[in-house]
């Protein structure tokens, strides 16, 4: 035990005396967080619009200011003429077009029909797919108003509810992904790579001619990762939550335990690299490139796993984060307690001691 | 006692190492000569149990270095070629980290690396990586010292490290000998042989002698010469092209030179070269060979027959 601690204590010096690694290990995370929250949005917000008026009344006005009382969109003029209106779209400085039919008012109050033209700028699809969405809402929603104050009969209202996240925040899905994201890239990555680094520098061969069992060396290198992963989850919940608004609805101690249980998923999956990497270049090959891209573009982080060809949906299944993300956005933003998760546990817990197993038989007590 | 039988070691198409035999008494110091490439590291990581053998066995004290590897780990100090020190971890942590996995502490066998470490113990607070090379050389011989080990593996340990250091370094094992330690030692310059109690030259993977220095030189077939010139370089490619010289080599600031009968007119040959006035004065004095002369003597011995074989197939 003691030689153990002492193993741990040199990682843990190792650690705190590398700023690159540091910055890995504590900024990165920040970063990401921060970049996928704000920047990978697929929010829209504050959308440039011009608002065409040649109606001028009291009804279109009305739902003028309903739609500049959104947070989504923003007006840039509002006109009654629409000779400009390509010539805006093109310089790009409007994304958005509302034209209101002359008489508006007058035509919906007699006949009950009035036509509102909207334009949007197409070059984006899913933006421009999401700006008009938005815009038929609050129509649809100054549409009642307006039947209600004329004491017409509302047609088929249809009252849409976003379950779980009402507000379709992008953050609910880029906090859990990065939570998967990072702890994948801390406890595999740097991980295989130090283990690689003490081959590369010769002091793996210094270290197996001691009565360290390879065990022993092994969960020396990974105790300290498995705590700085630990504190890096809870720093990027924390973040989701005061920056974002995410919640955790679940049982906080099921979360961090289902996260401690794919830290140490990771971290094995690290160990069977190292044993398959001479160097930290090629321990670094391996990681980015047989890890993070999968866990990126297979685990359903950014893309709905429903939408890819089936072969890469059966890919995805032997992707660890993908039982991951499913397992904490469950517990994060539906609440769900161990008994709807169970099965993705499961998958987990084995895929751990399959890492493990391979890794400790590829572990060499020497030098071939 | 380490007990080396006839063991062989390849990888892949290359033969590290055929037919090594050797024995090396209890609290002996040995040193291990031969070119980069002989194989010494290969035998070395043989001794310390990090490989095995292809054919033949290994013993150290009794213990099997396949079969008892784990009891051997303990009782071995190994210094790899490559210091293996952690170059962010201070002089005194390293020391630290080794004496722990060792299951022992710096305090407990202090009185063994003292002399050693006096030396960098002022600069305990230092990393590793920015020490000199005597220094680095010094810390890791510590480090394979701090658990007391029975034998002590030392691979190429003055390699890279400047003369003086090299000097000190030799008298420092010497002094580490008196604690009845086994001491095996490495080295490519062939002026470290006659530092150990006995020297083994190795050679293309073949040990080709192991003995005392004195008994080494006395194998030595041929009369020996020194002799010194104005313009040694062309003189070495005069005598090297008489029928009646065995050798010549470039020693130092001398030749040595081995005519291949006992009784050849040395001084006829030098006074005839010495006329054409392209040397200057000639002097050559009858002198013992040196250590260097004999592995020289030995492995033109196996290139010779290696050739000669060559061509007979």
């Amino acid at each position: 035990m003691r030689r153990f601690l002492a193993f741990a204590k040199k990682e843990f010096r190792h650690i705190m005396r590398d700023p690159r690694t540091l910055l890995i290990l504590f900024g990165i995370p920040v970063i990401q967080i921060i970049i996928f929250g704000y920047v990978v949005t697929n929010e829209i917000k504050h959308v440039p619009i011009v608002i065409i008026d040649r109606s001028h009344d009291e009804t279109t006005r009305l739902i003028t200011d309903r739609i500049l009382a959104s947070p989504y969109f923003e007006t840039v003029t509002n006109t009654n003429t629409g000779k400009n209106i390509h010539q805006w779209f093109k310089k790009g400085n409007v994304r958005l077009t509302v034209v209101f039919d002359r008489q508006f008012g007058k035509k919906l109050i007699k006949s009950g029909v009035a036509q509102v033209q909207v334009i949007a700028d197409g070059s984006d699809p899913n933006a421009a797919r999401l700006m008009v969405g938005y815009l038929s809402g609050i129509l649809a929603q100054a549409q009642q108003e307006i039947n209600k104050q004329y004491g017409m009969v509302n047609p088929v209202g249809i009252e849409s509810r976003m379950e779980f996240n009402p507000e379709l925040k992008g953050a609910f899905m880029f906090v859990p992904g990065t939570i998967a994201l990072i702890m994948m890239l801390i406890s595999a990555m740097m991980t295989s790579i130090s283990i690689a680094r003490e081959k590369e520098m010769g002091t793996m061969e210094a270290m197996l001619v001691s009565p360290l069992h390879p065990l022993q060396i092994v969960l020396g290198k990974v105790v300290p990762y498995v705590a700085i992963a630990f504190l890096d989850a809870v720093i990027i919940l924390a973040l989701g939550q005061v920056i974002f608004g995410v919640p955790v609805k679940g049982n906080l101690v099921l979360l961090l335990g289902e996260v401690i249980l794919y830290i140490i998923l990771s971290l094995s999956l690290g160990i069977m690299i190292s044993t398959m990497s001479p160097t930290q270049m090629v321990a670094m090959f391996i990681s980015l490139f047989v890890l993070m891209m999968p866990t990126i573009l297979l685990s359903g982080f950014i893309f709905p796993i429903e939408n890819m060809p089936e072969a890469l949906q059966w890919l995805s299944l032997v992707m660890p984060p993908r039982w991951f993300i499913i397992i904490i956005k469950a517990i994060m933003l539906k609440g769900a307690g161990l008994m709807f998760v169970w099965k993705e546990t499961l998958v987990l817990i084995a895929m751990t001691f399959a890492f493990l197993l391979i890794s400790i038989k590829r572990f060499t007590i020497r030098l071939e | 006692m380490i007990h080396i039988r006839k063991v062989y070691k390849s990888f892949g198409e290359v033969n590290a190492l055929s037919e090594v035999s050797l024995d090396i008494q209890d609290g002996e110091l040995f040193v291990l000569i031969g070119p980069d490439g002989a194989g010494k590291t290969t035998l070395f990581r043989m001794l310390v149990t990090l490989l095995v053998p292809d054919y033949g066995s290994i013993e150290v004290n009794g213990l099997d270095v396949v079969e008892n590897f784990r009891q051997l780990r303990t009782k071995m100090g190994y210094m790899p070629g490559t210091f293996s020190l952690y170059p962010d971890l201070t002089v005194e942590e390293n020391l630290e980290f080794y004496a722990s996995i060792f299951g022992t502490t710096i305090r407990k066998n202090y009185d063994l690396i003292r002399d050693i470490y006096k030396h960098i113990e002022p600069f305990k607070k230092r990393p590793a990586g920015k020490l000199s090379g005597g220094m680095k050389q010094k810390l890791a011989l510590s480090c394979a010292l701090i658990h007391r080990p029975e034998v002590l593996v030392l691979d190429e340990p003055t390699t890279g490290v400047d003369a003086a250091s090299r000097k000190e370094f030799w008298i420092m094992l010497k002094k580490i000998q008196q604690e009845g330690m086994t001491i095996i030692a490495s080295t490519a310059y062939m002026d470290e042989a006659v530092r150990g109690d006995r020297s083994g030259f190795l050679h293309q993977g073949k040990l080709l002698m192991a003995d005392t220095p004195g008994k080494i030189r006395e194998e030595y077939p041929y009369p020996m010469y020194s002799c010194r010139s104005e313009n040694n370089y062309a003189l070495l490619q005069a005598i090297r092209a008489e029928s009646s010289t065995a050798t010549a080599l470039l020693f130092g600031k001398t030749i040595h030179y081995s005519p291949v009968k006992e009784d050849f007119p040395v001084e006829e040959l030098m006074s005839g070269l010495e006329a054409t006035g392209k040397y200057g004065r000639i002097t050559c004095e009858k002198t013992k060979p040196e250590l260097e002369d004999s592995f020289s003597y030995l492995s033109k011995g196996i290139e010779r027959s290696e050739t000669q074989s060559g061509m007979t197939e």
